[in-house]
């Protein structure tokens, strides 16, 4: 057994594309055979990997030695690759055409993801400026909440709240796409340029697109790579001084 | 060869990513705005450009194609490193503000979806009616 893991341990990322290849095999064919194709492969397989990861730690599963090189394969580096590479089957001439969409949706998704934050977060007691503008900012993505709280001085319990928020969306955005899509006529590049630009976080947004249709990926990710940028921008700034004087 | 696909993608990418920090440099935050973004575009207008050239051969085109087909593998990794564990402790707080965040910006996805899609109904029309 020594020798195995050993073996696994020093090959990390090979290991994790053997490991994704099984769940993938899994996943597909539960897909055909059990829900008769009513709900997608790719769905499933994201349904396994965040399941798997709730048994791992703060990295999900890649905590566990023997699945570190699960961390590598996921990491932002090979993701942000691939979903450049989903820009070869993307046709300019679309994105041209939704442009303005995709512009007003970033800006009123960060809008709207900080409001609804902070109304939450105000309804559940909290008052202090600094503690609603990062847990408002987490309601846009992880990453805009604790650039926001750090820059504002917030408590690092309210920093690691809205880390948690960012998360929380993106685990939603994943798994609640495919079962809205239709509702919200999301099956067309224009839909989806205005999508990525509403919900923003990247990794959801693409996931969530993958779930309910491959073709509709680089569309999304476009506008949604804007969108922690942009919240970044501003929430420590206009956002936090515009609820500063919306609360003296 | 495929690698010069790669090599083109890798180009691409490292060009948008240096835009994006650029971009946040430029308006003082110290990360990457939109450099996938900028990847992307940079990814399609090249390979159209060099496609026209003839440069751009399917046997190049294949190194693309390869990581391109890759990404749901790599979200499905990506997912199982997720830390689904504090989302689910960070409470009800967290949990509330992230799904209602989501739901609000969902629903506004048809409304906005009609900004400059009806343009594109009417032109359309007008194409039809005027190739006839």
């Amino acid at each position: 057994m020594g020798i195995i893991e050993n073996i696994v341990e020093k090959n990390g990322l090979v290991f994790a594309f053997l490991f994704v290849g099984i769940v993938m095999l899994f996943s597909f064919w539960v897909s055909k055979h059990i829900t008769l194709n009513k709900v997608p492969g790719v769905a499933i397989a994201i349904i396994i990997g965040l399941s798997l990861a709730f048994f791992g730690g703060e990295k999900g599963i890649s905590n566990v030695p023997l699945f570190a090189g699960v961390a590598m394969l996921g990491g932002s580096m090979l993701r942000d690759f691939s979903v450049v590479a989903t820009a070869m089957s993307a046709d300019l001439s679309k994105i041209k055409q939704a442009g303005l969409a995709g512009l007003v949706s970033l800006v009123l998704g960060v809008t709207i993801s900080f409001v609804v934050g902070v109304l939450i977060a105000l309804s559940m007691g909290y008052t202090n400026v600094e503690s609603l503008a990062t847990i408002g900012a987490g309601a846009c993505t992880y990453i805009v909440g604790p650039v926001t709280g750090s820059a504002l001085g917030a408590s690092s319990e309210v920093i690691a709240i809205s880390v948690a928020t960012g998360v929380v969306k993106t685990i939603f955005t994943t798994v609640g796409t495919p079962l809205i899509a239709k509702k919200i006529k999301l099956d067309n590049p224009h839909s989806a340029i205005v999508f990525g630009g509403l919900v923003g976080t990247t990794s959801g947004v693409v996931a969530g697109l993958a779930a309910t249709d491959e073709k509709l990926v680089p569309y999304g990710a476009l506008t949604a790579t804007f969108y922690t940028g942009l919240g970044c921008l501003l929430c420590p700034s206009v956002f936090y001084l515009l609820l500063r004087f919306l609360g003296a | 060869m495929k690698i010069y696909g790669v090599a083109l993608l890798a180009a691409c990418f490292l060009l948008g990513k240096l835009l994006g920090h650029l971009l946040g440099h430029l308006i003082n935050i110290n990360s990457d705005v939109g450099g996938v973004g900028f990847a992307m575009f940079l990814l399609m207008v090249s390979s159209i450009y060099l496609r026209k050239k003839k440069w751009l051969v399917p046997e190049t085109e294949k190194g693309i194609w390869f990581w391109s087909s890759m990404y749901i593998p790599i979200i499905v990794a990506m997912a199982s490193t997720l830390n689904v564990r504090a989302a689910l402790s960070g409470g009800l707080l967290a949990v509330c503000a992230g799904i209602g965040a989501t739901m609000a910006c969902m629903a506004l996805v048809p409304l906005l979806s009609k900004i400059g899609r009806q343009k594109n109904v009417d032109s359309r029309k007008k194409a039809v009616h005027g190739n006839h």
